[in-house]
This record gives structure tokens, C-alpha cells and sequence, in this order.
């Protein structure tokens, strides 16, 4: 555990954070953590989901408020009120959901929050872009639409954003889960570009191999504790697997049994043989598909690709390549300009969302929150809210509520469903038991087809083993199943085959097997770099 | 015969001077207002109590200029009153929170008998009204024919009050404001994407409070303009429904100022061609149908270019910090 | 961020609809603060105001309650529910989905311009009986045929409906005194207005009772009319599923996409629904009290009602104590102004101060505990045109 100071140190210490505690209703998000993050070195934050990375990160960029603890900085005690004076005070923070305007251009983006003066300076701001550009390697456009740029780019304008406001101290969140295999190299250099001009760095992550390979020094959290913390010199003389070891210890303290959650956070991916059904035939087939783009979307363009029963297909690419406007098409919410979608053969033309529903087809939206659940409705409810009118739950109209209740109960035990009560109010449970919640309504009432888009994304670790177990239980029962996401290693430990899309098409499709990772890795970058 | 010699009246001078000032009179509090609340939509706040700020800004410079003498101070009083209105709207809205539309709506009922209450009790008996206000002949093109304006009871284009000049130049300046200004660029952002700004260390609250009384200030003034230049008095149906008018024109103006000036001119227009017309003798249908045709328009441009309306991705969207 | 936070935060932008399962009102404490606070707020306010302008407050709010309830008047004030409680019911059906009509004004008097002017007509020619529900139906037509632009803009282009029902309603004013000082002008007369109806041919007073002040006979079956509507509504919203449904598009319309809803026609048929009951509103108000309309004639209920289906949570029952109160005030509010020499205005004022001090309430209630509340969150989305 790196206490406060030690004397060699001192003049090196940017950031000191002592014993900092935040609590939020019913959960202890930080609890006494205490680390400090030096100039010139990389110091990663590793965590699963939930183990209050983010939020120590909020208090220090001024975002949020901590309960109890104090902050240094350059030895100095001090209270940061707010993102503004976190900025004035030289920490830069670079969000996972870019904080950048869509809308605007580039230029008008750095230029945001810049106090000097009425009139906006382009030509100055212009000036400066290229050069911060230049120092860390990015070429941008400065009158480019900022939301059309590729997601890597939007991040490394982040960069310069802060890096604008003379960042001393810059904070990546969760950088790389947007990013290719190539964009990740590129960060990487600019990482290093930063640390030599004595930037201090803290990148935060949930994979174990990013944080020993990019880190100089590495604190573990877990569960809003500070459970250990890796100095220079031990990163740099062991080997990878004895510090996967070492962490591993850190996070699950030796217990065996939880070290089953270790799968999730190291790169050893079991992927398997592909599972080819005895007769391949078509579940569902997608002919030439486009979809027409919305504004500051991709849509999709031609994309042909037949999903065989019962397999599990991934679709793999960086988020906003076109995945949720074909993952909507196909299941009805949107209408298609070009092409056929096909279930068992036949075509499901203009059947709305409800037939398709009714023919077997499936679609677990990620968007739990605000479009898969109704947060003001029952867990009841909302499990039965796709057979609004229909009997057993309805008769005539009205409402049956203890034939629903009777079936709540039955899918919360079935798929451990953690809440008070079936007539507890969605929005009231934790984004894990959302997500069982629209698991437990999308795969009853005899599904077929089911598109799962990030099933796992922003769950606990323990949640996110159980749905991938679901997924695979479902394809031992001859449900097919196409996987939507950005973790590849998710997409390797579940799928068969797994399709890559790139500025909405399909770049191609592969087989998983020990070649995969490079195969899909080539794909995203032939498709486009990131 | 009688009548041809009455419609010949009507392309004179003198009746297409009346046609161009009338669309003014009607055209400027409109301006105003909507040059306001499209600064406040840019920035993400959605006033439907627009209809309530007029109001009182009406009532308050009708008031003012006939105590004190002076249409300058019924312009001022009129602002103060709107942007005092607004203040409701930045408190519970901005502030706090609430939704936007119901506050909006409760601020507007509130205005209207709050008004009404207020002028009976004080002019009940009396309702008195304003003489002209001064009007600034700009020296040249005052002498133009119909659009020059100098002499006449009404003006025209280039002979007005300097607060319709000042109304001009401000579609200007909002327009070089939002473009090309810190403050600007701040209100769009506030409009599109609040968590950027915020992220960026600009008060999101500020942002859209000063956007939110800058709507309530103008609003006031429209409706100041609209009771001691354009009707001379006070009486609580003043405003009829212009004030979502203004809120309808700030929608489909897409973020351009100048869209709005085109907008009121033209609704200023053919509510004057109503009377123009009906005036020379020239059509004879019933007024009310040329009551009916700006909103009709309206309608079809809704229809026709409203799909592709921008409207801010955070309009009418409380901001709260930590909700991402 | 953990998952609770996340959780928990965006519970807060979560917006409210009946909650299933969980009692929508839940303490006795709660109640009154939420649903009678305002209301007490509003009138301690207006008190201010009347005594700030020279008015005697205390007296004012009796003369109110002897205008609205003394001599019988109470009868006017329960002639007065009726079509106020209609236009509530309709906007509950359009609220509940999240959408707002706005035009309720233009429907009314739309459909009261066409029976006044067609009912006179009528008049010789079916057996009363016959006529009045043919009346009533052409009403509700004429209402709901004037959403049919708005609806289906939105439906199909997902255009922002307070524009578009703004619009139709200033539309609907105007083509209202075209059509009375046209077509439907009463021809004995040169007051621009519709021809009379016969006091026979008007709606039938409930037995019994009896209005003193006025010419009329007695309370007329609207109210009942209206009070059928209102429980027609309320099982409508709680108990079937076509009220779960509006109940979905209004909590999220992304959501509502997405649970298989068929949301063009939900838009269609809710709005279509809510003009009925407007149209319904201006039968009553026509065959029941006034037996013709008058060119500049505008009674304006819309506005008025809206806050008051926000403090009913949008539960058509609930709303009946409301509507019952606000006539009250509204016809007592009349003789009050006459009274004190004021505009009859002030009923808007405390109309306008109780929805403030409703969204106030919200605001304090919200800060105490993270449960749902009655104010359309939801609806804030849509009004910037679809999501």
C-alpha cells in the first residue's frame, strides 16, 4: 500500500488521495482508499465493474464530492468543488462516454470553457491545435463535425482538451473499450509521448493485461477497497503471469472458489472448438440488409450473413459501426430500405416487432434502462410487458394480475433475480438484475432467434458469468443466438463464428479458433482504422 | 365605379405604405420575442410561459410610459417585468429542475389573471391610452416612395421608433453572438450536450439562466412594443396568442436569427394584408380568414420543412450533474 | 461507477406513470402534501394579492363559496363540471401516452360552432331524444376530426404536437366565428351568434332539482354524461390494456417501440379519444346551458384544466374532486368579481398559482425521497419532437 510520502518521492508527488470514503444509498463506493499518482508515470487503477474506480476518478475531477478524506496536490491540501476548478487546478479528465458536443466542430470544441474574451480567437485556437496535435501525434480536421469522427479520434481530441488547459494530471477512463487493436497501439504511444513530457498519467481499467502492460505502477480495487497495489520495480522484474498471479490474490484473497471470477479479467480466454450442428440450416439469414442511417449514425449497407441454428454467432467492431441499427432492423423496430431478413426461411418482410416477437424472435436491447425496461413498472410488469392483451395475462382486455405475479415469481427464482418483491419497481434494482430482468422476458414464452446486444456491459462480474452461462444453456437447448459487443475476449469465449462490422457492413466473418483474435483484429482495421 | 376608384386606392402610395407599416407593427414584438426564446431553446430551455412574459411585459410598459411620460421607460419596464417572469422559469426549471413545459404553462395562466386582475383594479374605469411615440426618419431613404415612410402617420420601413431599429440590429447581433462568441458557443453546447459543458468547467445553470432572462427581457419588450407603439393601451387579450407564435417561429428557425426576421415579417404581412385588402374595398371575405392564414402557413411549413426541424438534442431536458 | 449509482441516478430522471403494484398514493401525510398543499398555497397567495390591490380577501373567498355553492348556485356549479370534467377526461387519455394536446380550445369550439349551427335545423324533424345523442355524436366528431392533423403528423413524422395542436387551435377559433357569422348565423338577428335552440329541445334536467338563479329547469344530464365518462376512462387507464399501452408510450416511447407497440396508431386513437371527449365537452356545454353560440365567444376551459389532472395524477377519478372545486370557484369566482369590481380573471390567476405551487411541492417532496411523482418527465422528451 503506497502511503502518503516517502522522501524521494516527494517533489515527484502530483496527486496524493488519503483516505478517501463516499458512500451513495445502500452501497460504500469508496472506502478509505488512500494512493498517490506521481509525474512522469503511468499509474493504473485496475477494477471490475463496481469496485468504485469511476467514482474515485468523479471526486477528482471535481464531479463529485467525497464524504471523508483529503486530496493533495503538489503537497497541498485541497477541496475541488467542481469540473471548473478541477480544470484550474491542472486535472484533466478524459471520459469513457466522450464529454465532447456532437455537434460542434472540432475547433469549437476545444475552444469550450476557454475564459479569454467575448469573441471566439479561431485563428490562435487553430494554431495551438496543431501544435498540441503534433506533440502527441493526432492530425484532426479542425472544421470537422466532431460527432462524425471516429470514436479513437474523439478521444484523442479529449486529450488535447486537456491537455489545452494545461492538464498536469490527466485521467483516461476505461480508454481502450472503444478502441481496435490499433487504436489501442496508437494510445499506447501517445502514453508514452505524455509520460516523457512528465504528464502524470492514471488510466483505469478492468483488464488485467492492460493495466501490467501499460502501468508503471498498478493499485487493485475491489469492492471500494484499495486491496493492494504493484510498485515499478516489482512491475518491472516479474513476469506476466506472476503478477496475474499476484493480483488475482490481491482481488480474490486466495479463496479458490471466487478465483472463478478470474477469467473475466486475465486474457486466458477458453475458446472452443465451433460447435457445428448436425444440420446446418439457416435460422436466420440476412440478404443484402441496408438500413438507412438516422443523424450520427452508420446504418447499414448490404450485409449478408446467414446465422446457422443454434449457433452463436458474434458480431464484433467498434460500438457505432452500424451494430444496433441492423440488431433493430432485424427485429422489427426499424424498416429496411434494401434487402430480405429471413427466419427459417421465411421472410419476415413487414412484420412489425410484435409478429416477429410472436414468430420466436428475440432481442435483448442494451439499452436496459431506457428502452428494454419501463423503470416506473413492476418487475412484474415489465416481464410480461411484451404480451400486453394476450391470455393467460389478459382476458378480454383486462388485466389478470395474479397469473402475472404467478409468472413473475416463477422467472425472478429461475433466473435469480434479486429484488424485494415482484411488484417492486424496475428502475429501483441494480443494472445486474436489469439486465436478469430483460433476460428472463426475452428468452420465455418459447424464444428462437435471440439477438443479445452488450449483454454484459457495465455488470459485475459475477452477473456477467451468469449470462454468459445463460447464453450457452439457451444454445444447448437449440435457441440460436447472435452476441453484439465490443469485448472481444467476450466474443471468443462464446461464440462459434464471429462476424466483424465496420462503417456499417460486414467486413467478414471467422471462424474462432487459436487465429481468430488476429483474423477479426485484421478485419477492423481493413474495414477502417479506429 | 365607386368601387374600382376604391381599389385603385389601394395600390397609392399611400395604401401600399399603410400594407408595409402595418406588417411592421405586427412584425416587431414578435421579433423580439422570438429572437429571445430562440436563444433560450439553443440553450435548451423551452419557455412555453412566453405567452405570460409578453403579458406582462405589456401591462408593466403600458404602466410605466403612461406614468411617466416616456416610451423609454415603458421599454425598460417592460423588459424588467418579462425578465422578472422569467426569473420563475430560471428557478424552478433551471434550478431545479421541474418540467419545463407544465412550469411554462402555469407561468402563463398565472400572467394572464395576475394582468387582468392588476388592470381593472387600476384603470377599470378610466382605460386610457398612449399617444404616438416618436418615430426616427432615417435621412435619405425616409423619401422613398411607399417603403420611405417620412411624413406618414405610421412610417414605414425607414421611418420608425429606434427601438424597431434597435430590434433589427439585434437579430444581427444574436445571430453574430451565437456564432461567433464565447457566450454562444457556451448556449449551444448548454442546448446540445449540457454534461460536455459542464465537463469543460462552464456552469450549465448560468449558461442557461442568462439564455432563459435574456428570453424573458425581449419577450417583455415585444409585448411593451406591442402596447405603447402598436395598440396605444392596455387590455387583456393584447397578446392573443403571439407569444407561442414566437415560440412556434423559434423552432422552425433552426438555430438562424434571420429565418425569424423573415418569418415575422411575413406573418406581419398578412395580418396586414387582411386589413389592407378589407380597407381598399379589394376582397370582400370576412377578416377571420385572413386571421386564420398565418397559422395555416405555418402548418405547411411545419409539414413541409418541420420534419428537418433542429431542435437542440437537450431541449426541454432538466440538466442534473452526476446523471450521466 | 457502480451499478447501484448508476442505478440510482437514473432513477431520478425516471419519469412517473401509474406505478403498477406499488399504491400510487401511499401515506396519508403524502397525500396532503401532494395534493392539497398547492392548493391551499394558491389560495393563502391569491388572499395576498386581493388584499395587496384593496380587496378584502376573506370577503372575496366567501362571496366564492355563496356565488358557487349559496341559493342553489351550487346547481350552476355542477352544470359547470360537466364539461370541465370532459376536457380532463381527455387530456388523461392523451397525458397518460405522454402527448400533449394542446388545442383543446380550437376542438371545442369547433364542435360547438357546427351543433349550434346544425342542431336548430334538426330540431323539427327527429324526436328530441334522438337528435340531442346525434348531436352529441356529431360533437365528439367534429373534436376528434380536429386532431386528425396533429395526430397524424406526429404519428408518421413524429412532429412536435404543441405546435402542431396550437396551431389547429387558433385555426379552429378562427374557422369557429367564420362559420357562426357565416353559414350558421342566426337570420333573425344581426348579432353576429347561431339560431337559438328551443328550450324544449335542450338536454333534460335530472329530477328534482332545480336552479333557481337561472332560466334553466334544473341540473341537466351532462354532469351524468360526464360522470359516466370519467369512470369509462378510469377503468380504461387501469384495468385494460390498451391503458397499459398508452401507459408504456408515455413512461418511453423508445421503450414502447421496443415492447412491440404499435405507436402511430397508439398516437392515433389517443388523440382521436381526446378530442371526442372535447368534443363531448362542447355538447354539454351547448345543449345543456347556452343553446347557441355567440361569434367571439370563448370560454378558454383547456388551460384551466390541466392542472388539475396533474394534481390527480392522472387518475380520471380523482380528478372529479378537483373539476367539482375549480366550478365551484369558477362560478362563485363570477359573482365574487362582480362583487368586489374585478375581473373575473382571478380564477385563472389561482388556477395558474396552484400549478406553481404544485411543481414547488414536487420539488420539496422530491428533495425528501426518490418516489415517483406527477409531473410528465417523459412528456419533456417529446416535446422536442420524438426521441
Amino acid at each position: 500500500m503506497s502511503g502518503p510520502t516517502t522522501p524521494e518521492a516527494n517533489g515527484n508527488l502530483a496527486v496524493e488521495l488519503i483516505e478517501i470514503t463516499k458512500e451513495y444509498p445502500g452501497v460504500l463506493a469508496n472506502d478509505r482508499i488512500s494512493l498517490t499518482v506521481r509525474r512522469g508515470e503511468v499509474h493504473c487503477l485496475l477494477g471490475e465493474n463496481g469496485a468504485g474506480k469511476s467514482t474515485l476518478m468523479n471526486i477528482l475531477s471535481g464531479m463529485v464530492r467525497p464524504d471523508s478524506g483529503e486530496v493533495r496536490l503538489d503537497g497541498r491540501q485541497v477541496e475541488i468543488h467542481s469540473p471548473k476548478h478541477a480544470i484550474e487546478l491542472g486535472i484533466g479528465m478524459v471520459y469513457q462516454h466522450t464529454s465532447l458536443v456532437p455537434q460542434l466542430t472540432v475547433l469549437e470544441n476545444v475552444m469550450l470553457g476557454e475564459a479569454e474574451g467575448i469573441r471566439l480567437n479561431a485563428p490562435i485556437a487553430r494554431e495551438r491545435l496543431a501544435e498540441l496535435g503534433g506533440s502527441i501525434g493526432l492530425d484532426v480536421e479542425p472544421g470537422a463535425t466532431t460527432g462524425l469522427l471516429a470514436l479513437g479520434q474523439q478521444q484523442q481530441l479529449e486529450i488535447i482538451k486537456a491537455l489545452w488547459r494545461g492538464s498536469k494530471v490527466l485521467i483516461l477512463d476505461e480508454p481502450t473499450s472503444m478502441l481496435t487493436p490499433q487504436g489501442v497501439a496508437e494510445l499506447e504511444q501517445i502514453v508514452a509521448r505524455l509520460k516523457a513530457q512528465g504528464l502524470a498519467v492514471v488510466f483505469i481499467t478492468h483488464k488485467l493485461h492492460e493495466a501490467i502492460s501499460m502501468g508503471d505502477r498498478v493499485s487493485v480495487l475491489s469492492r471500494g477497497r484499495l486491496v493492494g497495489a504493484i510498485e515499478p520495480e516489482e512491475l518491472r522484474s516479474s513476469t506476466h503471469d506472476e503478477l496475474q498471479e499476484r493480483i488475482i490474490a490481491l482481488m480474490f484473497g486466495g479463496q479458490a472458489a471466487q478465483a472463478t471470477g478470474v477469467a473475466e479479467l486475465t486474457d486466458e480466454v477458453e475458446w472452443h472448438a465451433p460447435r457445428r450442428p448436425a444440420a446446418a440450416e439457416p435460422a436466420l439469414e440476412l440478404d443484402g440488409v441496408t438500413v438507412v442511417p438516422g443523424p450520427g449514425e452508420i446504418g447499414a449497407h448490404d450485409v449478408s450473413l446467414q446465422v446457422l441454428k443454434s449457433e452463436i454467432m458474434g458480431i464484433a467492431g467498434v460500438d457505432g459501426n452500424g451494430q444496433r441499427e441492423l440488431a433493430e432492423a432485424i427485429a422489427g423496430q426499424r424498416s429496411i430500405v434494401a434487402g430480405d431478413v429471413r427466419l427459417f426461411g421465411h421472410s419476415l418482410g413487414r412484420f412489425k416487432v410484435a409478429q416477429r416477437e410472436k414468430l420466436g424472435l428475440r432481442y435483448v436491447t442494451d439499452d436496459r434502462l431506457h428502452e428494454g425496461t419501463v423503470g416506473s413498472m413492476s418487475v412484474a410488469m415489465n416481464i410480461v410487458l411484451k404480451q400486453i392483451g394476450k391470455p393467460p395475462y389478459w382476458e378480454r382486455g383486462r388485466i389478470r394480475n395474479a397469473t402475472i405475479l404467478a409468472k413473475a415469481r416463477e422467472l425472478i427464482a429461475r433466473f435469480d433475480i434479486r429484488t424485494p418483491g415482484p411488484e417492486t419497481r424496475v428502475g429501483a434494482l441494480s443494472g445486474g438484475n436489469i439486465q436478469k430482468v430483460v433476460l428472463a422476458r426475452e428468452l420465455s414464452f418459447d424464444p428462437k432467434v435471440v439477438i443479445y446486444s452488450k449483454p454484459t456491459y457495465g455488470l459485475d462480474v459475477k452477473t456477467t458469468r451468469s449470462v454468459r452461462q445463460t447464453i450457452r444453456e439457451q444454445a444447448e437447448e437449440g435457441v440460436t443466438s447472435i452476441v453484439i459487443s465490443t469485448d472481444l475476449d467476450e466474443l471468443l469465449d462464446l461464440c462459434d463464428r464471429i462476424a466483424v462490422m465496420s462503417r456499417g457492413r460486414v467486413a467478414g466473418v471467422v471462424d474462432n479458433g487459436p487465429n481468430a483474435q488476429r483474423e477479426i483484429g485484421e478485419l477492423m482495421v481493413g474495414g477502417k482504422a479506429a | 365605379m365607386s368601387q374600382l376608384l376604391l381599389a385603385s386606392g389601394a395600390f397609392s402610395t399611400a395604401g401600399l405604405t399603410a400594407l408595409v407599416s402595418g406588417a411592421i407593427l405586427v412584425c416587431v414584438p414578435l421579433l423580439f420575442a422570438s429572437l429571445g426564446e430562440l436563444v433560450s431553446e439553443r440553450g435548451g430551455v423551452l419557455n412555453i410561459g412566453l405567452e405570460g412574459m409578453m403579458l406582462m411585459g405589456a401591462y408593466a410598459g403600458f404602466v410605466a410610459a403612461y406614468h411617466g411620460g416616456n416610451e423609454w421607460l415603458g421599454f425598460g419596464a417592460g423588459m424588467l417585468a418579462g425578465a422578472g417572469v422569467s426569473l420563475v422559469m430560471v428557478l424552478f426549471c433551471v434550478r431545479w429542475g421541474l418540467d419545463q413545459i407544465v412550469v411554462g404553462i402555469a407561468i402563463t395562466l398565472t400572467c394572464e389573471g395576475a394582468t387582468a386582475l392588476i388592470f381593472e383594479s387600476e384603470f377599470a374605469q378610466s382605460r386610457p391610452s398612449l399617444g404616438a411615440i416618436d418615430k426616427v426618419a432615417i435621412p435619405g431613404l425616409a423619401d422613398l416612395p411607399v417603403v420611405g415612410g417620412k411624413g406618414e402617420s405610421n412610417g414605414s420601413i425607414f421611418t420608425q421608433p429606434l427601438v424597431v431599429y434597435l430590434g433589427l440590429g439585434l437579430t444581427v447581433v444574436v445571430a453574430w453572438m451565437l456564432r461567433r462568441t464565447h457566450a454562444g458557443l457556451n448556449v449551444r453546447a448548454a442546448g446540445d450536450a449540457p454534461g460536455a459543458l459542464d465537463a469543460a468547467g462552464v456552469s450549465v445553470f448560468a449558461t442557461r439562466s442568462w439564455a432563459v432572462l435574456f428570453a424573458g427581457a425581449m419577450a417583455g419588450l415585444g409585448g411593451a412594443f406591442l402596447s405603447i407603439a402598436v395598440v396605444g393601451g392596455f387590455q387583456d387579450t393584447i397578446i392573443g396568442g403571439r407569444g407561442f407564435i414566437a415560440i412556434v417561429f423559434a423552432m422552425l428557425a433552426r438555430g438562424r436569427p434571420l429565418w425569424i426576421l423573415a418569418g415575422s415579417f411575413m406573418f406581419g404581412l398578412s395580418l396586414s394584408f387582411a386589413d389592407w385588402a378589407q380597407a381598399f374595398g379589394i376582397i370582400n371575405i370576412n377578416t377571420d380568414y385572413f386571421l386564420m392564414l398565418p397559422f395555416v402557413v405555418i402548418l405547411l411549413v411545419l409539414v413541409l420543412f418541420g420534419r428537418r426541424a433542429y431542435l437542440p438534442a437537450a431541449l426541454a431536458l432538466p440538466y442534473e450533474r452526476g446523471s450521466r | 461507477m457502480t451499478d447501484a449509482t448508476t442505478a440510482a441516478a437514473d432513477v431520478r430522471e425516471l419519469p412517473p406513470s401509474e406505478t403498477a403494484g406499488h399504491a400510487g398514493l401511499g401515506t396519508a401525510g403524502e397525500v396532503l402534501v401532494r395534493s392539497i398543499l398547492p392548493l391551499v398555497l394558491a389560495v393563502g397567495t391569491g388572499a395576498i394579492i386581493l388584499a395587496a390591490i384593496g380587496v378584502d380577501p376573506i370577503q372575496y373567498y366567501k362571496d366564492i363559496w355563496s356565488g358557487g355553492v349559496e341559493f342553489a348556485a351550487w346547481q350552476d356549479s355542477a352544470m359547470r363540471t360537466a364539461p370541465l370534467l370532459l376536457i380532463a377526461v381527455g387530456l388523461i387519455v392523451v397525458f397518460k401516452a405522454g402527448i400533449w394536446n394542446l388545442g383543446m380550445d380550437g376542438q371545442f369550439l369547433i364542435a360547438a360552432a357546427v351543433i349550434a349551427g346544425v342542431g336548430p335545423r334538426l330540431e323539427h324533424h327527429l324526436p328530441n331524444a334522438i337528435n340531442l345523442i346525434l348531436l352529441f355524436l356529431i360533437a365528439g366528431a367534429v373534436g376528434a376530426a380536429w386532431t386528425i392533423p396533429p395526430a397524424l403528423l406526429k404519428a408518421r413524422y413524429e412532429l412536435n404536437e404543441i405546435i402542431t395542436t396550437l396551431m389547429m387551435s387558433f385555426i379552429g377559433i378562427n374557422l369557429a366565428g367564420i362559420l357562426v357569422k357565416g353559414t350558421f348565423q342566426d337570420p333573425t338577428t344581426t348579432t353576429p351568434q347561431t339560431r337559438s335552440f328551443d328550450f324544449s329541445a335542450l338536454l333534460p334536467t335530472i329530477p328534482g332539482t332545480e336552479s333557481v338563479s337561472r332560466r334553466w329547469p334544473g341540473i341537466h344530464i351532462g354532469l351524468l354524461v360526464a360522470l359516466a365518462a370519467a369512470v369509462v376512462v378510469w377503468y380504461l387507464m387501469s384495468r385494460t390494456s390498451f391503458g397499459l399501452r398508452l401507459g408504456v408510450l408515455g413512461a418511453s416511447l423508445r421503450s414502447a417501440r421496443h415492447m412491440g407497440l404499435d405507436v402511430p396508431r397508439l398516437i392515433v386513437v389517443s388523440f382521436l379519444l381526446s378530442g371526442m371527449f372535447v368534443g363531448f365537452a362542447a355538447a354539454t356545454e351547448i345543449l345543456g346551458v347556452k343553446g347557441y353560440v355567440r361569434a367571439d365567444w370563448n370560454p378558454a376551459f383547456g388551460l384551466w384544466v390541466v392542472p388539475l389532472v396533474f394534481l390527480a395524477r392522472l387518475n380520471a377519478l380523482a380528478v372529479i374532486p378537483y373539476v367539482v372545486l375549480l366550478s365551484l370557484v369558477s362560478i362563485g369566482g363570477d359573482f365574487a368579481a362582480q362583487n368586489a369590481g374585478l375581473t373575473s380573471k382571478f380564477t385563472l390567476l389561482l388556477v395558474g398559482l396552484t400549478l406553481l405551487f404544485m411543481a414547488l411541492t414536487e420539488w420539496i417532496v422530491r428533495r425528501v425521497e426518490l418516489g415517483g411523482s406527477y409531473l410528465p418527465g417523459a412528456a419533456a422528451r417529446r416535446a422536442r419532437g420524438g426521441e
